[in-house]
């Protein structure tokens, strides 16, 4: 395992900061030239986060600290596997989103433009420090950045609704943010570090009973961004938000950050031998099973499209987590896997819930009869998604979830197997009805039954982002060697290197 | 415990004179009459420390020749403490300075509201602001 | 390098105080000028004082040649130093925003502002350069009565609000004096260094514990410490905007400063933590001013006296570090000195500006400030987001520290009272940010309705302040480690 020292973490991060603040010295008189830095920045962003794919596949790991924040403690980045897949996903995802965002934008003429975009890139900036962080308070200090950048996005309607559903968010997050201060503060007093390694790094530390309070405090701390039950209830109240940003912050960087904290301590912090020792990870993947089959109850009964896409979030989610407790090789790449899988998917069904209401202005499933004919390529884009998400083949989570019932095999629990099989079959319940009413049902008088598509900018990338999907359910590895750095990840936890 | 109380007695007198000051710093609704209780108490503060420089049988701590004079060694025992009187002429300054300060503000204070009783005043401020605090 | 710096950081700005009288008279427009150059070098002076003691360790100076004990002299060790520049360095950011703000406040009395100014600059300083007892308590008395004479002159309400300060202020200076007068009649000596040798064989003595407890009512009045806080909310929201932006973080940390100074070097740490465990008592009502401060401050509408209470609070957190008694505590304790003074210097300044554009400060009146004045509302943000404690801001070190310290002396209560305070700090600033930034949906098209504030961005010797206070609370933030390495791990006394 050889350590790279090299400043392309560092740059990714700093790309959109530098990027957010010519955004806000741009402003709103000269639109294309901000939206150009945005553009700009995620394409860059992209970039260098691909540039450092090499590096670990070939096993290394690229390393960069900053300044010593703590004896024993540095502000300090260090790209392994499993923080290169998360930046990965997230620079990804984030070109296709600024292109739909300005679509998104100006097809409604929202206010307060420049805040958003500037907000948007301090967010990604964020999720960049947190893939990338390579101890748990670097990780923590983006974490709590990425809550103080998110809410004015939650709060960006400045509606009544959207100021509470701030309020929410704000109280959820920072209550999780202190629960979570005080487990690190008390794991540095316990170990003098927090770097995070493969496999753990807290064995026979400290008294079982005081590890056991710890990791529940940690999975509690970071499972409010996550979405377990019972603390999701902010996540379907944020949905007030503007689409771009429920599709990319909630369907990719927020809680998206909120598995991967949960992933790092559950494997890089805990790591499997403690889990085992303390028959934590039963106890951990019944909760998360618990949230999969509630919020796919929940997501039965919504009308409102955006509040079910939330509530196939939260289902998904409990599922990444789900998997990494079940500890075994292929849960453990599955569970990664997913994390890239779903996003993809996932930020298409958002996509097009955006532009469906860009377009018709229409909200809820029911009003959504024989949309097929005037949006084909929506609709079809979201049938895609839809039958990704329940585990369709080709689409590509069919492999996550394949890997994950391998998982649940190897693990000899069979119950997660019919958890995942259940899931599924909600998952085709909650979705079907709404592709089979769009294409096959007469529309509704406000649909036009002939072409008329929203517009171009949320369209394209709505059907990029449900290719990939397809493409990486055929080719694993075609993009960029996505599956290779999961199982990579996997095979190194439990290798314990 | 008379004779406790009789050989002690300069810090008996000190006490006592720094807890009327204070009453009247704290107890008095007038507000010269709380600077007169500063004034107290800050003297009592100053009779202490001369009190404790005092000793039996010594003169003033003044040499009567002075430098160059042929050096000859000083019986310390003989003068009293001068130290003391030395901090406690700074202590009287800021005393003095302190009485300025607060009868300056006095008058400001009586110039706004016409009277210099502290119950008077607050009444006068609570209807002057319609505020919780 | 220079060998008189110590001296020189006291001494510039109390002579310049006289010469602001002089000139000020002759010509009002110089005072400025002047108060500038004053703090500029003294500033200097303090930075090399710094310098002098990380690369050569404490510095002792006699002034006029007299040797301790009979002399008195200057001791800047670490902790010294490090105070020491933090007060320069506020007086010369709070010095050029106090143009604006004087001039419209205070039109009359530019001249005798700024002597006040001066002589309050030199006060603090040499309350922190002295390492004689009674010379702290002169330089205590010169910052006090330059602080009443500097309150009472303020809006509305000031003078009787400087009065109460007044009458409390003297009797914690007295008291100090009370424990001076005690310690000298049992030991004969006024110099710090020298109490600190002969004090332990008379640690049973009564004199010697009188003495103390004097010291620390005395210290606490001064420092504004629950319960001992009740001048403070009045007398800091009447004073002008340039007194309360000096006072607010200087004050209270110098108290801080005496106190610390007090009872582990004065005093033996032995005497304050085991012999008489002061610092059990100090935690649990450093614990109460946390709370008790948020919980006012929630129910205050006026932001200026909103942030007094959070004042109050703030002492409580290096109380808190103090009363730990351990090494995390105490770096935590002396690091929020630091970091409290910028939060602070920040946060009464933007309200100085808001107060100077628009004359108003209370809460729903702050519609929408985001669009007339967005780095002062940035800066605001900045400033909130450090009292809450979110990183890469000082605040959060300055936390990190005191739960680390909290948790390594199994003080549990106390890591809950840190961690609920943080969250009544949220509460308290977004109602805030909620009101300046974000706009009802019917309000955008009409670019704010007449319920919007009419001001515009703050001038230019108000802003510059207010930004090098915001980029200070980030910087320092990212420089704690630093910080603590150089400076700090060597001001927390040995023992720990």
């Amino acid at each position: 395992m050889e350590i790279v020292v090299s400043i392309r973490p560092l740059l990714a991060v700093l790309v959109t900061l530098i990027g957010a603040l010519l955004i806000v010295f741009t402003g709103e008189r000269h639109r294309n030239v901000r939206e150009f830095w945005t553009i700009l920045a995620s394409v860059l962003k992209f970039a260098i986060v691909i540039s450092m794919v090499p590096f670990v596949l070939r096993g290394r790991i690229l390393e960069y600290t900053i300044i010593s924040l703590t004896p024993g403690v540095s502000l300090q980045f260090r790209v392994d596997n499993f923080g290169l897949f998360f930046g990965v996903l997230a620079s990804a995802l984030w070109i296709a989103t600024s292109v739909y965002s300005i679509g998104y934008v100006r097809g409604l003429n929202e206010h307060a433009q420049t805040r958003y975009f500037f907000n948007f890139a301090l967010c990604l900036s964020a999720t960049m420090g947190i893939a990338f962080a390579g101890n748990l308070l670097t990780l923590f200090i983006f974490y709590e950045m990425l809550t103080v950048a998110t809410y004015p996005l939650v709060a960006h309607k400045e509606t009544e609704d959207a100021i509470m559903g701030g309020r929410k968010y704000l109280a959820y997050t920072l209550i999780a943010g202190v629960v979570i201060l005080f487990s690190i503060i008390f794991i540095y007093t316990l170990t003098g570090t927090l770097d995070f390694k493969p496999g753990g790094f807290l064995l026979g530390r400290a008294p079982s009973a005081t590890l056991i309070l710890l990791f529940s405090m940690l999975i509690l701390g970071f499972g409010v961004k996550a979405a377990l039950m019972p603390m999701h209830e902010w996540l379907p109240t944020a949905m007030v938000a503007p689409t771009p940003v429920s599709a990319l912050l909630h369907a990719v960087a927020v809680v998206k950050a909120g598995v991967f904290g949960c992933l790092r301590i559950i494997l890089y912090v805990f790591g499997p031998a403690l889990l085992h020792e303390l028959n934590l990870w039963l106890i951990l993947a019944y909760f998360a099973a618990f949230t999969v089959i509630v919020s796919g109850m929940y997501a039965l009964a919504q009308d409102n499209l955006k509040r079910r896409l939330a509530f196939s979030t939260i289902n998904n989610l409990a599922i990444i987590v789900m998997g990494a407790a079940l500890l075994t090789p292929s849960a453990i790449t599955g569970s990664i896997f997913h994390m890239g899988s779903h996003g993809f998917m996932k930020i298409t069904l958002f996509f097009v819930a955006g532009a469906i209401y860009v377009k018709t202005h229409k909200e809820n499933v029911s009003e959504l009869d024989g949309l097929g004919r005037q949006m084909p390529l929506t609709m079809g884009a979201f049938a895609i998604g839809a039958m990704g998400v329940a585990g369709t083949p080709p689409i590509c989570g069919f492999i996550s979830k394949w890997y994950l019932a391998m998982g649940s095999l190897e693990a000899k629990e069979v119950v997660f197997l019919f958890v995942l099989l259940t899931s599924a079959l909600m998952d085709v319940a909650y979705f079907f009805p709404i592709i089979f009413n769009s294409f096959f049902k007469s529309p509704a008088e406000a649909i036009n039954p002939h072409f008329d598509e929203a517009p171009l900018k949320m369209v394209v990338p709505l059907m990029i982002t449900a290719i990939i999907s397809l493409i990486l359910g055929i080719f694993p590895n075609g993009f960029f060697n996505f599956f290779n750095i999961a199982s990579m990840a996997a095979a190194r936890i439990l290798g314990g290197m | 415990m008379l004779d406790f109380i009789i050989s002690k007695y300069n810090y008996w007198i000190y006490i006592i004179l720094m807890m009327i000051g204070f009453y009247a710093m704290i107890g008095k609704k007038n507000l010269v009459k709380k600077i007169i209780g500063i004034n107290i108490f800050q003297t009592a503060i100053i009779l202490f420390f001369i009190s404790t420089a005092a000793k039996r049988g010594g003169t003033l701590p003044i040499i009567e020749h002075g430098h160059g004079h042929g050096a000859h060694a000083i019986e310390a025992a003989s003068y009293v403490n001068p130290l003391p009187h030395v901090l406690m002429l700074t202590a009287i300054v800021v005393m003095v300075s302190t009485l300025g300060v607060a009868l300056a503000i006095v008058i400001a204070i009586y110039r706004r509201y016409n009277t210099l009783e502290e119950d008077e005043i607050l009444e006068k401020r609570k209807w002057s602001r319609n505020l919780l605090f | 390098m220079v060998p008189q710096s110590p001296v020189l950081v006291v001494v510039i700005p109390l002579i310049f105080a006289f010469l602001a009288l002089l000139f000020g008279w002759w010509r009002k427009g110089l005072c400025y000028p002047i108060t500038l150059v004053a703090v500029s070098i003294s500033f200097l002076a303090s930075l090399c004082t710094l310098h002098t003691v990380i690369t050569t360790g404490t510095i002792h100076y006699h002034l006029g040649n007299w040797a301790p004990p009979w002399g008195i002299e200057y001791v800047v060790d670490h902790l010294n130093a490090f105070v020491l520049a933090i007060v320069s360095f506020i007086s010369v950011v709070v010095a050029i925003s106090s143009k604006r703000s004087v001039e419209q406040e205070l039109p009359d009395k530019i001249v005798y502002f700024y002597c006040m100014f001066l002589l309050q600059v030199t006060g603090l300083l040499g309350i922190v350069a002295t390492g004689d007892m009674f010379n702290l308590y002169v330089f205590l008395e010169i910052a006090s009565l330059a602080g009443y004479a500097l309150i009472a002159i303020g809006e509305e309400g000031a003078p009787f609000a400087s009065f109460n300060y007044l009458i409390f202020g003297t009797i914690g200076a007295c008291f100090y004096l009370l424990g001076v007068g005690y310690l000298y009649v049992i030991t004969g000596s006024l110099n710090m260094a020298d109490l600190s040798q002969a004090l332990p064989n008379l640690y049973h003595s009564k004199v010697v514990l009188v003495a103390f407890a004097f010291f620390l009512v005395g210290v606490s009045l001064k420092m504004a410490l629950f319960p001992l806080h009740v001048w403070l909310p009045d007398a800091y929201t009447y004073a002008p905007s340039a007194v309360s932006s000096l006072l607010a973080p200087l004050m209270t940390k110098v108290g801080a400063y005496v106190m610390i100074r007090l009872m582990f070097t004065v005093f033996k740490p032995y005497f304050s933590i085991e012999l008489i465990p002061v610092t059990a008592i100090l935690g649990w009502i450093a614990a109460g001013a946390i709370l008790f401060g948020a919980l006012m401050a929630l129910a205050q509408i006026d932001l200026k006296r909103m942030l007094t209470y959070i004042l109050v609070s703030e002492v409580g957190y290096i109380a808190l570090g103090v009363g730990l008694a351990n090494r995390a505590g105490l770096t935590g304790a002396i690091l929020h000195i630091l970091n409290d003074a910028f939060m602070m210097l920040a946060l009464f300044l933007v309200v100085g500006a808001i107060m100077y554009r628009s004359g108003k400060r209370e809460i729903p009146q702050l519609r929408y400030l985001h669009r007339k004045m967005p780095f002062t509302m940035a800066t605001f943000v900045i400033a909130a987001l450090s009292v809450i404690g979110i990183p890469p801001t000082c605040g959060f070190f300055s936390k990190w520290y005191l739960i680390l310290g909290a948790i390594d002396a199994s003080r549990w209560v106390f890591v809950a009272v840190l961690l609920v305070s943080s969250l009544l700090n949220v509460i308290l600033f977004f109602r805030v940010i909620e009101n300046a930034y974000l706009e009802p949906d019917e309000e955008h098209a009409g670019g704010g309705s007449e319920l919007a504030i009419a001001t515009e961005e703050a001038p230019l010797t108000m802003l510059m302040p207010i930004l090098i206070a915001g980029a200070g609370i980030m910087l320092f933030g990212v420089l704690s480690g630093k910080i603590i390495s150089t400076i700090i791990q060597f001001a927390v006394p040995q023992c720990f």
